[in-house]
This record gives C-alpha cells, sequence and structure tokens, in this order.
C-alpha cells in the first residue's frame, strides 16, 4: 500500500520532464503514460486495501501475493509507457504471467485452479499469436520501435496480405487481452475463479493496461491501417455488446454477472474507438473518442472496484459469498455498503449523477460528433440491459429478506477501499470538471510536435 | 440582481434527506416529524415566489435566472443554470403541495424502513423539482434521470404484491426513452457548435439554433424526443408501465407519480418538442398522428377505466384518458390548447393526486382495493364521502371545479384547429363521468353490505389537511381561473408564435450563419435575451 502512494508521489515529482525518452528510446513517459500510471496504481491500491482481510478468511496470506500485484503493475506500466514492441511485450507477459498466478491463489479452491489454468492456456496462445504479429512487424518494417513501424506502415499498401495479417493476429493477442467477443471465453471462468480481490483488480487494472496498449500499438503505430481495422472494430464491438449483454441476464452468480459486464462496458469502449478510428487524428470527433475512453477507464476503475468489494466482502468463514442469493437482504445486514453498492450499480448502468453516466455520455458524444448514429441508439439499447441485470442485484439486496439476520463484519480495510470508491464515483459524477481537464491534460501530449511527427 | 430562491426551493428537501440520515432510525416518529417539517418547509419556501412571480408575469423571458450557461462543467459546456417562466412556474407550485401532501399522507401508511422511506422521497422532491427549474440540457437531463431512482426504490421497497416487476418494468420504459433523448440532445448541442461555433447545453441558446435544422434531420430528433416524453406521459401505446407502477406503488408513490412525473413528459413537449422543432409538430402527417394517439388514449383509457374492478388501476386508466386530453392541447398547436393543456396538467395533479389519497385512506383501512369488496361506504364516513364527491365531480370535469376549465379550453382549442379532433374527445369527458360516478356508487351508495366494513372510521384531522388545500385550489381554478390564464399567456404565446413563424418557413433556414469563434463572454449575455 505505503509502496503503491510511494510511487504515485515519486511520479507526481518526475511530471515536469513530459514525455521524455528512455531506455534506448523503448519508453516515452509522456502524459498518456502518466495518466494511465495513475490508473494503475489507484486500482491496486484499492485491490490491496480489499485483499487483506480477504486472504486472512481465505487462509492464503501470503506476502507473495502483494509481490506480484505489484510486479504486474511494474508489466502494465512498460505496456503504457512503452513504444517498442519489444518492452511492450515483455511488459504484457510480465503482467500476465503475474495475474496468471494471482488468479491460482487460492490453492485449495478447485474453482481457482481451474480458471488459472484456462486463464494461462488461452493466454498463452494469444500472446503467441500476438508475439507472431508482432515479428511480422518487424520484418515488414525492419524495426521494433513504434515510431519507425508507423512511418514504414504508412508507405505500405494497406491492403498487402502481410500487412493483412500481420494486423489481424496483433488485433487478435489485443483484443483477447480486453477481452472483447469473441475472444472473451476466458474472462468469466477466470473472473468467477479468481479470488474476488483479484477479480476486482483484473477487471480495471488488468483492463486498462490492455487498453493502453492497444491505443499505443493501434493508435499510436498502426494509425495508417485505420480504414482495415475500424470495420473489424465496429464488428467486434456489436458482437461484444450482444454477446455480453445477453449472456449477463442469466447469470446467477454476482462475480460471473459482472464479469459479463465488464466484456459489456469493452462493448462501448470499443465504440469510442470506432469514432476515433473514423476521424481525422486530432480532430474533434478522434479527441472527443480517445477521452470517452480514457475517462470511461477512470470511472470504471472506481465503480468496478467499489463494486468487487462489496462481494469480497461478502465472503466469510463459511460463506463463499458470491452468488445472486447471497446478496439478498444485504440491506438489513450492512445498510452502508448495500446503499454504496446501490451507488456503483447505478453507476455501472451509467445513470447520472453517478460517475458512470459520464463515462457513457463521452462515448454517445464521440459517436454522435463522428455520425455514427446507428451504433449510438445499438450502444443505448444495450444499456437498458445492463441496466436490467444491475437491477436484478439491487433488487436482492434491497428488496428480499435476508438468508441470514446477523450483521455483517466488514474489515478495516475493506470500508476504506469501499469509502474511496465511493467518493470517487460521487465527485467525478457531481464535479468533474477537475477530471476532464486531466484527461485533457493526459491528452495534451497526441497534439505536441513531438508526437505528431512520431505518428507521421 | 441574482435571487437565490430557486436553489433554496430546490435543495430544501436535499437538506431535508440529509438531516434525516442522521435521524437514529428506530426513532419512527422523530423521522417523521423531521420529513414533515422539512417537507412543509419545502412548500412554504416556495410561497414567497408566488407574489413576486406574479409582478412580473407579463415579463418576457425566463424568470428569477440563476448561475450562467456554461459555469458546472464549462468543458462540456453544461451549466448550473436556473430559470421559470408561467409554465414550469405552476408545476413547480404543484410539485412543492403534492409533495408536502403526500409525505404528510404517509405518516401511518409507512411502517418498515421509515427512515430510508423519507430519504427517498426527499430526493425524488429535489429531482422533480430541478427538471422543472434547469435552463441547462445537461442539468435537465442528470436530473431527468437521477429522479427515477429514488421512484423505482419506493415502488421496489414499499410497494404491492407485484412490486419487484412493476418496478423494474418502470425503471427500464422510462430509461429507453430517456437515453434516445440523450441521443437527440447531444445532437443538437453539436449542430449549436456547427452554427455558433460554441458549445454549450443552455436551453434559450438551443431555442435560436435548433429550429434551423433541415426538416429531414428533424423530424429524427423530433422522434428520438417524442418516445421520451410519450413514455412518461405515458401516451397510448407507451402505457402500459403505468397501470403496473401505479398499482403496487405504495399511495404517496402514486400521488406524486400522477400528480408530477407524469407531468414531465407534458412538459417536455412544451418545453422542448414544441420550440425546438416547429416544422416537426406543424406537419400535418406528424400532427395528425400525434393527435390520433391523444385521441386514441382518451378513449382508450376511459373504456378500460370503466372495466377495471381494482379502484387504483382505474384511477390509473383515467390518467391516460385525461392526459390525453393534454397532449391533444398541446399538440393542436394554438394559444388555447396549450393553455388549456397546461392547465390540465394542474387540474390532473390536483384531482387525479386527491383521488389516489382517496383510495390509499380506504386500503389503508381495509387493505383490499376490490371495488366489489365496499358498498355504502358513504354511512359510515359521511366527511370522507363528501371530500370524495367534491373531488370526483373535479376530475370528471364538472362546471365550476378545476377540471371542466382544462377540458374547456382544450376543446375549445381543438375545435377552432378542426372540430372533428374536437368531436372525437368529448367522449371522453362523458366516459370519465361514466366511470366515476359509477365507481361511487358502487363504493359509497347503498347500504352496508359487508360486514367489515361497518366499523371503518372517519377521516382524521391530519387525513383532513391532506385534503384542504386540493379542493381550495380545485374550486380556485374552477371559479376564478383568469390569474392562471394571465401567468400562462406570454410562455404559451411565445411558444405559439414561434411555431407559427417557422411552420410557413417550409424549407427551413439552413445553418448560413458562418461559424465565429465566440468569445465566452457572449453566451452569459446571450442566455439573458432568451426571448
Amino acid at each position: 500500500m505505503l509502496f503503491a502512494a510511494l510511487c504515485t508521489w515519486q511520479i507526481q515529482s518526475t511530471l515536469p520532464p513530459r514525455g521524455s525518452l528512455g531506455f534506448y528510446n523503448s519508453l516515452l513517459v509522456d502524459r498518456f503514460a502518466i495518466y494511465f500510471w495513475y490508473l494503475f496504481l489507484g486500482g491496486a491500491a484499492i485491490s490491496i486495501l480489499m485483499s487483506a482481510h480477504y486472504l486472512d478468511v481465505e487462509d492464503e496470506d501470503h506476502g507473495e501475493y502483494y509481490a506480484l500485484l505489484l510486479l504486474s503493475v511494474v508489466g502494465m506500466m512498460c505496456m503504457a509507457a512503452g513504444i517498442d514492441i519489444v518492452l511492450l511485450f515483455i511488459g504484457l507477459e510480465l503482467m500476465a504471467i503475474s495475474t496468471y498466478v494471482l488468479v491460482g491463489f487460492l490453492r485449495r479452491d478447485r474453482r481457482s485452479n481451474e480458471a488459472a489454468l484456462k486463464y494461462l492456456l488461452l493466454g498463452a496462445f494469444s500472446s503467441g499469436i500476438f508475439a507472431y504479429g508482432l515479428s511480422l512487424w518487424y520484418g515488414l518494417s525492419g524495426g521494433t520501435n513504434l515510431a519507425v513501424i508507423a512511418r514504414a506502415v504508412s508507405a505500405l499498401n494497406p491492403h498487402n496480405p502481410v500487412v493483412v495479417i500481420a494486423l489481424l493476429t496483433t488485433m487478435v493477442g489485443l483484443l483477447f487481452k480486453i477481452a472483447a467477443v469473441p475472444f472473451h471465453q476466458w474472462a468469466p471462468d477466470a473472473y468467477e475463479g479468481a479470488p474476488t480481490s483479484i477479480t476486482g483488480f483484473m477487471s480495471v487494472a488488468v483492463k486498462a493496461a490492455a487498453w493502453a496498449l492497444l491505443l499505443r500499438i493501434l493508435v499510436f503505430g498502426l494509425w495508417p491501417l485505420r480504414s482495415v481495422y475500424t470495420p473489424v472494430i465496429v464488428i467486434v464491438s456489436i458482437a461484444t455488446m450482444t454477446g455480453a449483454n445477453f449472456a449477463a441476464l442469466t447469470q446467477t452468480n454476482t462475480k460471473r454477472l459482472l464479469a459479463y459486464s465488464s466484456i459489456a462496458h469493452v462493448g462501448y469502449m470499443l465504440l469510442a474507438f470506432v469514432a476515433m478510428g473514423t476521424s481525422a487524428l486530432g480532430s474533434p470527433g478522434f479527441l472527443d473518442g480517445f477521452k470517452g475512453i480514457l475517462i470511461y477507464l477512470l470511472v470504471y476503475t472506481f465503480m468496478n472496484l467499489g463494486a468487487f468489494a462489496v462481494i469480497t466482502s461478502l465472503r466469510q468463514r463459511n460463506v463463499i459469498g458470491d452468488e445472486l442469493d447471497d446478496m439478498a437482504g444485504l440491506y438489513q445486514r450492512a445498510p452502508l455498503e448495500a446503499a454504496l453498492m446501490l451507488l456503483f450499480l447505478l453507476s455501472l448502468a451509467g445513470i447520472p449523477p453517478a460517475a458512470g453516466f459520464l463515462g457513457k455520455y463521452y462515448i454517445f458524444l464521440s459517436l454522435i460528433e463522428s455520425g455514427h448514429y446507428a451504433l449510438a441508439s445499438l450502444g443505448v439499447l444495450y444499456s437498458l440491459f445492463g441496466l436490467y441485470y444491475y437491477l436484478k442485484i439491487a433488487n436482492s439486496m434491497l428488496m428480499r429478506a435476508p438468508m441470514e439476520t446477523e450483521r455483517l463484519p466488514v474489515s478495516l480495510g475493506m470500508r476504506c477501499a469501499v469509502g474511496v470508491a465511493a467518493l470517487a464515483t460521487i465527485v467525478i459524477g457531481v464535479y468533474p470538471e477537475p477530471f476532464i481537464r486531466g484527461v485533457n491534460w493526459s491528452l495534451g501530449i497526441a497534439q505536441s510536435p513531438h508526437v505528431a511527427a512520431m505518428i507521421k | 440582481m441574482q435571487s437565490h430562491i430557486l436553489s433554496i426551493i430546490l435543495f430544501t428537501p436535499l437538506v431535508g434527506a440529509f438531516v434525516l440520515l442522521f435521524v437514529p432510525k428506530e426513532n419512527k416518529d422523530a423521522i417523521r416529524w423531521t420529513a414533515n417539517i422539512f417537507a412543509l418547509a419545502g412548500f412554504l419556501i416556495s410561497l414567497p415566489l408566488v407574489p413576486m412571480f406574479w409582478a412580473q408575469r407579463f415579463l418576457p423571458g425566463f424568470k428569477f435566472l440563476e448561475g450562467t450557461p456554461n459555469n458546472w462543467i464549462p468543458s462540456i459546456g453544461a451549466g448550473y443554470n436556473l430559470g421559470i417562466d408561467g409554465i414550469s412556474f405552476l408545476l413547480i407550485m404543484l410539485t412543492t403541495v403534492l409533495g408536502w401532501i403526500s409525505i404528510l399522507s404517509s405518516w401511518t401508511a409507512i411502517e418498515i424502513r421509515v427512515k430510508e422511506y423519507y430519504v427517498w422521497f426527499l430526493l425524488l422532491q429535489t429531482g422533480m423539482l430541478g427538471v422543472f427549474m434547469a435552463l441547462d440540457f445537461f442539468l435537465f437531463f442528470v436530473f431527468w434521470e437521477a429522479m427515477l431512482v429514488p421512484m423505482y426504490l419506493l415502488i421496489g421497497i414499499w410497494g404491492g404484491p407485484r412490486k419487484l416487476y412493476a418496478a423494474i418494468k418502470f425503471f427500464l420504459y422510462t430509461l429507453l426513452g430517456s437515453v434516445l433523448m440523450l441521443l437527440g440532445i447531444l445532437f443538437l448541442y453539436f449542430h449549436h457548435h456547427t452554427v455558433t461555433g460554441f458549445f454549450t447545453f443552455s436551453i434559450p441558446e438551443l431555442y435560436k439554433t435548433a429550429p434551423m435544422i433541415p426538416f429531414q434531420t428533424a423530424i429524427w430528433l423530433f422522434v428520438a424526443f417524442f418516445i421520451g416524453f410519450a413514455i412518461k406521459v405515458p401516451m397510448f401505446p407507451f402505457h402500459t408501465w403505468l397501470p403496473d407502477a401505479h398499482v403496487e406503488a405504495p399511495t404517496a408513490g402514486s400521488v406524486i407519480l400522477a400528480g408530477v412525473l407524469l407531468k414531465m413528459g407534458t412538459y417536455g413537449f412544451v418545453r422542448f418538442s414544441l420550440p425546438f422543432f416547429p416544422a416537426v409538430v406543424s406537419h400535418p402527417k406528424v400532427q395528425g398522428w400525434v393527435i390520433f394517439l391523444s385521441l386514441v388514449g382518451i378513449i382508450y383509457g376511459a373504456l378500460v377505466s370503466l372495466m377495471q374492478k381494482d379502484m387504483k388501476k382505474l384511477v390509473a386508466y383515467s390518467s391516460v384518458s385525461h392526459l390525453g386530453f393534454c397532449t391533444l392541447g398541446i399538440f393542436v398547436l394554438n394559444s388555447a390548447g396549450v393553455t388549456g393543456s397546461v392547465l390540465q396538467q394542474i387540474n390532473h395533479g390536483i384531482s387525479t393526486g386527491a383521488l389516489f389519497l382517496i383510495v390509499g385512506i380506504l386500503y389503508e383501512r381495509r387493505h383490499t382495493r376490490e371495488i366489489a369488496e365496499y358498498g355504502g361506504i358513504s354511512n359510515v364516513m359521511p366527511l370522507y364521502a363528501t371530500i370524495t364527491m367534491i373531488m370526483f365531480l373535479s376530475s370528471m370535469g364538472l362546471p365550476l371545479l378545476n377540471g371542466f376549465v382544462g377540458e374547456f379550453t382544450i376543446l375549445q382549442g381543438a375545435f377552432t384547429a378542426n372540430w372533428r379532433w374536437a368531436a372525437w374527445a368529448a367522449p371522453g369527458v362523458v366516459l370519465a363521468a361514466a366511470y366515476l360516478l359509477w365507481l361511487y356508487q358502487r363504493v359509497f351508495f347503498g347500504t352496508v353490505t359487508n360486514p367489515k366494513n361497518e366499523k371503518l372510521h372517519d377521516l382524521t384531522p391530519r387525513e383532513i389537511l391532506t385534503f384542504v388545500p386540493l379542493i381550495i385550489m380545485a374550486l380556485w381554478i374552477g371559479l376564478y381561473p383568469k390569474p392562471f390564464f394571465q401567468i400562462l399567456e406570454q410562455p404559451v404565446n411565445q411558444i405559439v408564435q414561434t411555431i407559427h413563424n417557422n411552420s410557413n418557413a417550409n424549407a427551413p433556414v439552413s445553418a448560413q450563419v458562418a461559424p465565429a469563434p465566440a468569445p465566452p463572454a457572449t453566451v452569459a449575455v446571450a442566455a439573458k435575451a432568451s426571448n
């Protein structure tokens, strides 16, 4: 915890040298990277707060857990800041391997073991495909730096089969990591089986890192190919929203339900990416889409971690606590937690004034701005599905009689985690101005000559 | 000089909700007293608005402006910007009165989770007031959606047997409408930017640019807004959530639902659909369809009411019929129609609010709403029977009571526009008399047939108090409606004028104004001239 806080402070002090290159031009610490670093650290910090008591309950309280968590944060930071495909890949693997272990951390729990194995196999497979794509880029451009690749790619014919194969294999790797349909099958199982605190961590920090990677590669590196990949993203985003929302409707396990809901959220974010991909670089539509994704990740970090924190606190010595029925009557057992869970759920559903609305707002804003009226309408339609399954949780929480009447003991760390998440969800929702400014600041770099030159 | 009266009215219930959080849960009476004090305070604080507004009733534009455009979230052009005209003034007064009455009426009706109940109710009150006060589309939308949450919980926690179903249905239906509206709002926002060069959600600003949208686009926007408002009203065929929500909701929830929430839909039509899309609403085909739906709603709602065995469901369907009159009045697009419609919205809030209270009082005593369970109630509860009669007569539109004034004005407007519309709407009045009088006859007249009803006690002073303001208002509007017409005159004429000016120009003004990089200062200046 302290370490994460210290890192945050450390970054704060290194802010002035904005956009400095390091490690033989493989690392670019720009505002984009710093924004994501804050996200990772925030997510990790809240996850650690959630974990302490939970691990104790699970009888798996080992120091390695925190080491792995922080190691994966290092990997994420490389993913957000790297502009060399080798470093990006190393970061990705560092994060992924740490997460595989964390998913299987509950050694005595068969679900956890199964989830870890499944995640490992599929993850390794997708990494292989991703590495294959990256190696093709190296072959096509003769360099591993994204700037070199971008320059080489703009000279190539975008419909050259090798280019298309390289692009598609790279995208498979990226889409797998953000868990977009049809590369999402690992997510519900891994989320359900993993320790709940890790599920929360995976659904926000790991996902944000995957998004950072995707934006780095597709926007900074392969932007000249956007006419090729944007149609693919359109199809994937529709498939993601459809598949995830329909699947979530019938879930009875809250962790699994939230897993599908997080896939659905990826679908919405992909919509914003479509808006970006169909607008000129630096145009208002592009920037609003970009902002949409960044803000969405920000609000999502808090609201989703908050929701998972409440679910984590349901785990007691003799109760697993991740079924929808375990939520029943939570209001009677822990009124404050239930009220905050309601806040998180409404925020996830995008109801103002909770923060989630702001994320949705920016996504639809960018879609309307770039003229995708049909996609926008589809998106709002699916947000209704979202509301339905979030209300299912709310209903059992607030309107059903509790199975057990004793009050739910909530540890101090957990209280802090839920409190921070709730506070952020409300503050971002009611007074978003500073946060929007923050995102604008982090995007400022995209217009500065430094990166603009890189993209060319 | 900026007066802060609107903010004070808006946030009094919110403060009340906050204070309630610190009252211990076990002390139910303390909670009730606190909630009622804040509800009454919310009403009393809104009273000074009456003379203040009266003094400037003929002045054009929005009054009591607060805040400036874009002062809340400058990055996206949203502002905390409040202001009212005659239409929103009346609806705000209705909201504060009904909010107080509903909270007063829940004293004995709510026995479980009392604290939460009042907290949510007060939050709901703030949300509703915000909808009527907001002059910024972003702010409006936030209130519009945020208000759904307390209502959903009121139905879902304190509702009847099928409360879960009704609560989710209510939430999903209304959200469907509002998300489509959000897309429409965003389009207007970007259109405003193309025309003027700056981003703002300020409604008076959007008034200026929205009519320039070409017809082919405007019709889609109109549909997006229309669905949102029509679900809220609810117009036939979007009404199916209403009977469920009403039947399951607790009495006070029904009162607010019928009295205020439904008015948001009609308010939306008057405030947004008409001035934003004048060319679309005055297009004969669009107008014809909307009026057709209104007429179907009037007749259908009345016929279904006739068939009901459950009193609350009867009143719920009668709302569909009455709101049909309101939408009819709006879309005949002349000043008589629109004035009558707004007045009828107030009347409906008074009468139907009272009807739900009446049903609630019987329900609290007998725990059934089956009409067949009752009979001869006037023998045991004479005072109750009298008040019920007054409210029934008001609801069915008997002269000298409020309903008559509203319906008459609407029919007059409809007749001026097209006599066939008036002819089709008129049976609604007759049918209203039929289902209400028949209900009265079955419940109140005759001898007491059911022995369970022999021991019913008449109204308590608290219950009488809930009816007093409603009866006063009903008589006032019925006997001397002139002040109300005066209040509505200016805003209504302005809307009708906008439509008249734009409907002739069949080739809509294209966005030929050069996008000028306007400095932010002009936003504030421009917002003042909202006429």
